[in-house]
């Protein structure tokens, strides 16, 4: 058996509490069944930083999109304490202190690009002029320029989820999180939106909570990686990655990338060997 | 030009159908008569004779299509738009009170849907008591409406639009309750990460989803609520009207009238759905090429 390890990450243990983008405490959640509960998440605890890119990664059933749903007041916890930027879930998405990236885009489809990008910004109640400008100027930089009068079907897959970046991104939120939302894309597509996604991180350093399950997308995209495994979901191990926070993608064949995509792996393999 | 043609063929070849049957259908119904009354006392007759006085009758069981064609073109054309002669006049009156009663059982219609869609009690309260109201028979129903409005004084317009109000909520409270249903648990959830309020989620995402729900059953509500109007006509003995011209005319005997009244209604039938489709296109605009 290997025990989990559950340091934290270096750079985050300095910081009270108060400061922490997210702060999770002997977290559990369980489901009430007729045979046996279920453990979707069992005492996690996690510490994140601002400006970290941390993800997430797992077998399905590890719990890792739960964990995002809990922080993003999707979901309820049995057990423990969580605090998104010094508040409770629940605060933190009334102060709408969060972007939230779905797996699919979740676009409307009666909506221009524009105006689904609008949509975060409407519901805050801001001037037209404004939301306008601002969801003008997100486009832009997921690239979209030139798209803002064109209908989400009229896009393709990755176009539509850059759209629906450009959508959480709108109101600043100082944490981003991020539900596998490369993950119906093709391997091209998707290795242009991880270099994109990486350059927008760098640009304001936002917090970032990322579920994959993808290992290269972990290692390429992640200042720190969060190894989970399922029944009961808990974290597995953690490793913060070597690489420098600019990155491309002919960085994936350098022994910093390779050893922390082999160091993955290995934990993978460990988690669902435990697993049976 | 050619995208018209292709559409417009099988209607005529199926309008062109219809009239030949209706010809020989207008021969066979009317033969008995026409022989007992027209032929037979003038003694022997061909049958080139029987059917063309079959088609001439003044009152036939069944007329042909060209004489109700002209008995339409003279109400339209030998009487001001405000004569009682004129079926313009009536087919006028039930529009009026078919698109009152629209208005307001659509109203209705998504009134009860967001209701209900929000409240899991009046879910349950107020579902069942909208299917059982159906079945209620709208001829049934309609005289108690119009003897109890009348006791109240109102009179003309209120009654008739309230009974093609009666019809119309159904097909758009079911049609909008799904409707309103019908985003998925992600764009849902979306709001919930924006903390929209529910008004805001009801606008901004419930209400244009049920959109493509609504049009539809509009289309099937005008349909009724002119069947609610003109049956309203029926029993109140109303001197104006689709319903009521039916109602003269089967007194009278006079099927031509009948036949008129009957064709107006369906082509004003035609014109107050194609008005809704035209609405739809506007308000959906692009969604509609899906």
């Amino acid at each position: 058996m290997n025990a989990p390890d559950r340091t934290p990450h270096p750079s985050s243990v300095a910081l009270p509490a108060r400061e922490l983008a997210v702060s999770a405490r002997r977290v559990s959640v369980v489901y009430p069944s007729v045979e046996a509960p279920v453990h979707a998440l069992s005492e996690i605890d996690l510490a994140i930083a601002p400006g970290e890119f941390v993800s997430l990664i797992g077998p399905s059933g590890c719990g890792k999109t739960t964990f995002l749903r809990v922080i993003a007041d999707l979901e309820p916890i049995t057990s423990g304490t969580v605090e998104v930027n010094g508040m409770s879930p629940h605060e933190a998405r009334l102060a709408r202190a969060y972007g939230y990236v779905f797996q699919a885009p979740a676009l409307f489809p009666w909506r221009t690009v524009l105006a689904n990008v609008m949509l975060p910004l409407q519901i805050q109640g801001r001037e037209p002029a404004e939301c306008k400008a601002v969801a003008m100027e997100q486009l832009g930089r997921v690239g979209l320029a030139g798209f803002e009068k064109a209908y989400p079907w009229q896009l393709s897959g990755g176009m539509q989820q850059r759209v629906s970046i450009a959508r959480a991104l709108g109101f600043e939120p100082r944490l981003l999180m991020m539900d596998e939302p490369f993950g119906a894309l093709d391997e091209i597509t998707r290795d242009r939106l991880n270099e994109q996604l990486n350059q927008l991180w760098r640009r304001d350093k936002r917090t970032v909570v990322f579920v994959t399950h993808s290992i290269a997308e972990a290692a390429y995209l992640s200042t720190r990686i969060v190894v989970m495994s399922p029944r009961p979901g808990r974290i597995l191990k953690q490793i913060t990655s070597p690489l420098p926070d600019e990155r491309h993608l002919g960085m994936r064949d350098s022994p910093e990338f390779v050893a922390v995509a082999h160091e993955l792996r290995q934990a993978l393999a460990v988690g669902s060997r435990t697993d049976g | 030009m050619a995208d018209d043609s292709r559409r417009l063929l099988p209607v005529a070849i199926v309008l062109a159908g219809a009239v030949v049957l209706w010809y020989l259908g207008a021969v066979f119904l009317n033969a008995p008569g026409a022989i007992e009354r027209v032929l037979a006392p003038k003694g022997p007759y061909s049958n080139t004779e029987l059917v063309i006085a079959t088609w001439s009758m003044e009152r036939p069981v069944l007329p042909a299509p060209h004489q109700v064609a002209i008995d339409l073109w003279h109400s339209l054309v030998d009487w001001p738009l405000d004569s009682p002669r004129n079926l313009l006049y009536h087919a006028a009156v039930t529009a009026q009170s078919t698109l009152v009663g629209f208005v307001l059982g659509t109203l209705l219609g998504v009134v009860l849907a967001a209701a209900i869609v929000h409240s899991r009690t009046l879910d349950r309260a107020l579902l069942p008591w909208i299917v059982a109201s159906q079945t209620v028979p709208v001829l049934a129903i309609a005289p108690i409406v119009l003897v109890i409005l009348g006791s109240l004084g109102f009179a003309g317009i209120a009654p008739k639009a309230a009974i093609a109000m009666y019809l119309c909520f159904f097909p758009v409270t079911v049609a909008m309750v799904q409707g309103l249903r019908s985003p998925q648990r992600i764009d849902t959830e979306l709001m919930h990460t924006y903390a929209a309020t529910r008004m805001q989620a009801f606008w901004m995402l419930r209400m244009p989803a049920a959109l493509p729900f609504l049009f539809p059953s509009l289309r099937v509500a005008i349909a009724a609520g002119l069947v609610g109007a003109m049956v309203a006509e029926l029993p109140t003995g109303a001197q104006a009207g689709l319903g009521a011209r039916l109602l003269t005319g089967s007194y009278y005997g006079n099927t031509i009238g009948i036949w008129s009244a009957l064709v107006l209604s369906a082509l004003l039938g035609l014109g107050l759905t194609a008005a809704v489709a035209g609405v739809e296109r506007l308000v959906l605009g692009p969604r509609s090429f899906r």
